[in-house]
């Protein structure tokens, strides 16, 4: 299990504050910080301190365009999520065979 | 003769051992054996007893998965609450009598964050969330 991969991702969206910023993000495509603030209803300080959280996890990307700074959502950094719960598959699955090795040496 | 299926909330394997249900039952629950091909673990076969299993650590990952104990139907169902990271699940395995042998089954399911920890009263469901997360992935973006 790619563990270590995932971990920023759900730690960053752990917060719901954040994960609805990624889920406007994702409805609307790009927003500004202030249209980001008027939908979340808190600070924008604290709009601006999520969006960094995001930012340092890669699910989101900025750019700054005169005075405004531009958000939008980078997908791709979900994909190790989606991959790391299919990765529990996997792991079943290499599990099942140790426990059929280990059912061979237990006695009956 | 073993099939799994998986999408953004459940994991299913299964696979029929050529092994008696009480054999299986043994390995599924008594700590030494189930260390031998899951993981290390101070697991206890009695409703409500919370235990861990413990991988090696890795990079971001102290390897460490809380669990309670949610069923035991001895010879039939053994349920487990599966908590790492933050991120809660449930494994459920099932044995059924099989030709030759026993049929058994693990679902995990429930992905979604470990509610006791700190994500009560949120106002943003992870199971939403992980139900817009196949679209989201396949492109589906503004």
């Amino acid at each position: 299990m790619k563990l270590g991969d995932v971990n920023p991702v759900f730690r960053a969206l752990a917060d719901p504050t954040r994960r609805a910023l990624f889920e406007e993000l994702t409805r609307q495509g790009e927003q500004t910080v202030h249209a980001l603030t008027r939908y979340a209803g808190v600070s924008q300080p604290a709009v601006s301190k999520h969006l960094t959280v995001l930012k340092r996890a890669k699910l989101v990307g900025d750019r700054r365009q005169g005075r405004e700074t531009h958000y939008r959502v980078q997908p791709d950094a979900l994909r190790p999520m989606a991959d790391w719960l299919q990765d529990y598959g996997a792991f079943w699955r290499d599990r099942f065979d140790r426990l059929e090795a280990l059912l061979e040496r237990m006695e009956s | 003769m073993s099939e799994s299926t998986e999408n953004n909330r459940s994991v299913v394997i299964e696979r029929v051992f050529h092994h008696p249900p009480e054999k299986l039952w043994r390995a599924l629950t008594e700590s030494p054996l189930l260390a031998q091909w899951l993981m290390n673990n101070d697991f206890e076969p009695v409703v409500g007893r919370k235990f861990q299993f413990r991988a090696e650590p890795v990079p971001q990952w102290n390897g460490l998965i809380d669990c309670e104990v949610l069923i035991i139907e001895p010879l039939k169902q053994l349920s487990y609450s599966w908590g790492t990271m933050g991120i809660g699940t449930v494994v459920l395995w099932t044995l059924s009598p099989a030709e030759g042998g026993t049929h058994v089954r693990v679902d995990q399911s429930g992905f979604g964050p470990n509610q006791e920890r700190n994500y009560q009263g949120a106002k943003y469901g992870w199971q939403r969330f992980f139900d817009g997360l196949e679209r989201v992935l396949s492109g589906g973006v503004g």
